[in-house]
């Protein structure tokens, strides 16, 4: 384990001198660094009173994983210790762009929307899957620990590789399959407010792979399609819009060896969802589905 | 080297809309990303689809609406195009199981939007673009459509000709973001930009930090014209410190805005003592900004809007994802205070100039979306005007791309005998590329000739020294062990555009907005890659995107300087009218040896039966 910014953090008592002092160490060729610097220094005095953002000298300790398999001295997986001021409204995210853009470019994590919808954020955040956008430090025990989601391999950081997870997706014929189209110039099929209603929560996933990540079975057995699949396959086979011989296919994909039967009703899944899907209760209607659907051939 | 008939760059809306358009046109088509396609922008919008599908309504007050709203800057075969295509696109992601929001005779429901004179904006909940991008990207894996996902495309591989109009586009340079390889990826019909909005030059946007228009800055490079970069679209209601967006739903429902002063200051300092909350984006951006800028504001920097009043139960009935996102990115309960708010940048409603068909002046060249600017929104966006865009755009994109027999468009594209040159801008500063012999400036991809000006004109050849540029071009950003870095140069870039090129305009700003980028123009010569690890480097795809968003804000602050007339979203202090004599014309921007080149195009006020003419926007 090593430490990233071990003089800041003791000295860290205001944001100005934790940047002055990763400011100084770039030297040369820092013309344009140094005027921009005695101009950001100057405008920070000038903010001091004000103090907009910064809840003043209060700064929160960031321990972040780090691995990259090709670069030496960082080859061994590692835990680096970041100094982080606190801000209203921060969020895990938020933090890790700080450190990544104050301390240390190499920090290497995936993200985007910054507002819980386009799941590339999924994380291990002390000890729980959780999106990073969407985690205030608030509400956090401190210190902060980042990791990269569990039973996932990891390719560089916080960077897991989705390959698997998305195989997993692709495998429940993610797809609309109707029967036929609507008659009709600009028809569309008819589908009533409960049975949207009905499917809308399964609708919501964002694919961030947090669920599968916290399935102890989905760890054990690679080939388990895993609550983000099913809860696709549970989106699709409960849209009145595809027909009954459809739903009866998705059933029968559902209802092997690796499919709705693995699950053991533990929950995790539905806990760690960032989009509060009710993932084990669409597995658990799938079996009863499945169930049904075997009896009527008795 | 890869090899496709047809190359979208973009895995949004607009870029899988035209990917399985140019497959059903029997093309072989792959998309390449440098996200995953369900982690594009487009996941993120929240309105709804704009589309004449019901009796009583047709495609004709559709495209009326969008002309008026556009404040007539938009071309009317561009909006009618727009309202002729839109319900047919809309209902086919209804048949590709979009779970739109639903009527009780069980069709799909529509609702009412500002400046529609019909509901008609079809959505799925408040997550309507979620819904569409997931939907796409369903029918992209149904036909087995091939993703380059986690691929950064870095350059365009164009032909060498002097003059813009001959050169040809045979592919694109894309990173592997996992391991590091540069390669060429050839486009034997044509290649798609699909790449998105441009809310990164701002530091404060309900953009993704994705958004960086790297597709409008490449083909810029490349030789095809910018169209209209300065009407930038506000929201007035976004969350401070993330640039989240609350919808305009809270105001809609009853929410009210509040400044320090516990005043209702859109009634009470009367910024719009008719529709007070609701009325238009730009209305509130500006008076909010008012409210601040005269110290009223809250913490020097946004107000108030609540919605306590409405009660708990119809909070949650209605704006249940409101609460989750002033909860989870502001850590402020909606229930029990006021949520602070600000204008954020939202929309660029210019772009890469195309027509209707989605070509631009470069052949085998398209671009369709928020990249690109066909123009339908023209100086100002209704809601639930963006996501037909991307499905109508696209879809025409794809299916021109893929070799369809296409109606001819009616945009021309290019500089025609109808065009305008500007004389006599004065910019404080040079504009454009930093002339010098430094080999080392190459690095900074603002060189797209080929080989240092032979003439490459054979398809493979052309990819294959665009591939050697850019490999050249990372080596010495990689290299290079000292130096500035990318954040702070975004940092800086970022805060001269929020602080000069804004809601509020006026020349002194804008000039100096064009000193400050020149500034770190100058300084990205300097610019270095920290990270050696060629395995997931995203500091090396922040540093290219960098010199992306250096070139698209110039060319925002230009047009900005440049169009001295009060329209739609650009508000110009010193110049409070639209001056329609003037102005009816569309600031084009051409990047001509590294030298940007303004001129000026007229807009197309004649549609299909009739011609619009410009009334007064009333506010």
């Amino acid at each position: 384990m090593s430490t990233q910014v071990p003089e800041e953090k003791e000295q860290s008592e205001t944001e100005q001198e934790v940047n002055a002092e990763t400011e100084a160490e770039i030297t040369e060729g820092a013309s344009y660094g140094d005027q921009r610097r005695s101009q950001r220094d100057a405008q920070r005095r000038e903010s001091v009173s004000g103090a907009p953002v910064d809840i003043e000298g209060e700064s929160f300790e960031l321990k972040v994983f780090r691995y990259d398999p090709e670069v030496e001295g960082k080859m061994e997986p590692r835990f680096d210790d970041f100094a982080v001021p606190k801000q209203k409204g921060m969020t895990v995210l938020d933090a890790l762009i700080y450190a990544r853009d104050r301390y240390d470019t190499t920090l290497t994590f995936r993200h985007s929307c910054r507002q819980a919808v386009c799941g590339s954020d999924a994380l291990f955040i002390n000890g729980r899957q959780r999106l990073g956008c969407q985690t205030q430090i608030s509400d956090l025990e401190e210190p902060v620990r980042v990791e990269p989601l569990p039973h996932q391999d990891v390719v560089k950081d916080l960077v897991v590789d989705m390959e698997h997870f998305y195989d997993q997706m692709h495998a429940v014929e993610p797809f609309f399959q109707p029967d036929e189209e609507p008659d009709g110039d600009l028809e569309e099929y008819r589908q009533t407010r409960e049975n949207r209603e009905n499917i809308k929560m399964s609708t919501r996933c964002i694919w961030c792979g947090a669920c599968m990540s916290s399935c102890n079975i989905a760890a054990e057995d690679n080939q388990y399609l895993g609550p983000a699949a099913i809860n696709k396959a549970y989106r699709f086979a409960m849209d009145e819009r595809e027909g009954e011989d459809m739903k009866e296919h998705r059933l029968n994909v559902m209802d092997q060896e690796h499919g709705v039967w693995r699950c053991q009703t533990q929950f995790s899944c539905t806990n760690v969802c960032p989009k509060d899907i009710p993932l084990t209760e669409h597995i658990q209607e799938l079996k009863r589905e499945a169930v049904k659907q075997n009896l009527k051939f008795w | 080297m890869h090899e496709h008939d047809v190359l979208v760059i973009g895995g949004g809306g607009a870029g899988l809309r035209a990917a399985i358009a140019a497959h059903e046109e029997g093309a072989d088509v792959a998309i390449v990303t440098k996200l995953h396609p369900v982690r594009s922008h487009t996941g993120a919008a929240e309105g709804g689809i704009n589309a004449a599908i019901r009796e009583g309504d047709d495609w004709e007050l559709h495209a009326y609406d969008t002309m008026k709203g556009s404040d007539y800057l938009g071309d009317a075969p561009a909006i009618e195009t727009l309202a002729q295509d839109s319900p047919e696109e809309t209902v086919q992601l209804e048949h590709w199981g979009m779970p739109f929001s639903r009527e009780d005779d069980g069709r799909v429901s529509q609702r009412p939007f500002g400046g529609l004179s019909f509901p008609r904006t079809t959505y799925a909940g408040a997550e309507t673009g979620h819904h569409l991008l997931h939907t796409m990207y369903e029918q992209v894996v149904k036909r087995g459509i091939q993703v380059y996902d986690e691929w950064y495309v870095s350059n365009l591989a164009v032909t060498d000709h002097d003059d813009p109009a001959d050169r040809e586009c045979h592919g694109v340079v894309a990173y592997d973001i996992k391991t590091g390889q540069v390669e060429g990826f050839k486009a034997r019909n044509g290649v798609i930009l699909a790449t998105g909005g441009t809310g990164q030059v701002y530091d404060h946007t309900t953009n993704a930090v994705a958004n960086t228009g790297d597709g409008a800055a490449m083909a810029y490079r490349a030789g095809v014209p910018l169209e209209d970069m300065e009407f930038v679209q506000f929201h007035p209601t976004t969350l401070p410190s993330t640039g989240v967006l609350i919808s305009e739903g809270v105001r809609g429902e009853g929410g009210i805005l509040y400044n320090s002063e516990g005043e209702r200051f859109m009634f009470e300092y009367g910024y719009a003592k008719n529709d007070g909350e609701l009325a238009s984006r730009d209305v509130v951006s500006r008076a909010e900004l008012t409210e601040v800028n005269e110290g009223r504001g809250v913490e020097d920097e946004y107000v108030y809007l609540d919605m306590r009043h409405l009660g708990e139960e119809r909070i949650t009935d209605r704006l249940e994802n409101i609460l989750h996102l002033a909860r989870d990115f502001e850590g402020v309960d909606g229930l029990e205070e006021p949520m602070p708010v600000k204008p954020g940048q939202h929309y660029e409603m210019g772009g890469i100039e195309t027509d209707e068909n989605g070509e631009t002046l470069i052949d085998g060249l398209y671009a369709a979306g928020e990249c690109a600017c066909v123009s339908v929104h023209g100086s100002n966006r209704l809601g639930g005007n963006a996501l037909p865009e991307l499905i109508v755009f696209g879809a025409r994109a794809g299916r021109h791309a893929a070799g369809a027999d296409v109606s001819e468009a009616e945009i021309t594209t290019g500089k025609t005998a109808e065009i305008e040159e500007e004389d006599g801008l004065e910019t404080p500063v040079e504009p454009g590329a930093v002339a010098t012999d430094d080999e080392d400036v190459a690095a900074d991809g603002g060189d797209v000739s080929a080989d240092g000006g032979a003439a490459v004109v054979e398809p493979d050849e052309t990819v294959r020294s665009a591939v050697e540029r850019e490999r050249t071009r990372i080596e010495r950003l990689m290299e290079k062990d000292d130096g500035i870095q990318h954040a702070e140069l975004r940092a800086d870039l970022q805060k001269s555009m929020t602080e000069n090129v804004n809601v509020f305009r006026n020349e002194e700003g804008l000039k100096q907005a064009l000193e400050d980028i020149r500034e770190v123009r100058e300084a990205y010569q300097d610019v270095y890659v920290n990270d050696p690890s060629r395995t997931f480097n995203t500091d090396l795809i922040h540093t290219i995107e960098t010199r992306n968003l250096i070139d698209l804000a110039e060319a925002i602050t230009l047009g900005a300087l440049a169009r001295d007339e009060f329209r739609g979203a650009h508000w110009r202090q010193e110049h409070q009218e639209r001056k329609d004599d003037e102005w009816l014309k569309h600031t084009m921007l051409s990047w001509n040896d590294g030298t940007p080149e303004l001129w000026y195009k007229p807009v197309i006020l004649e549609g299909q039966d009739k011609t619009y003419e410009p009334k007064e926007r009333s506010y």
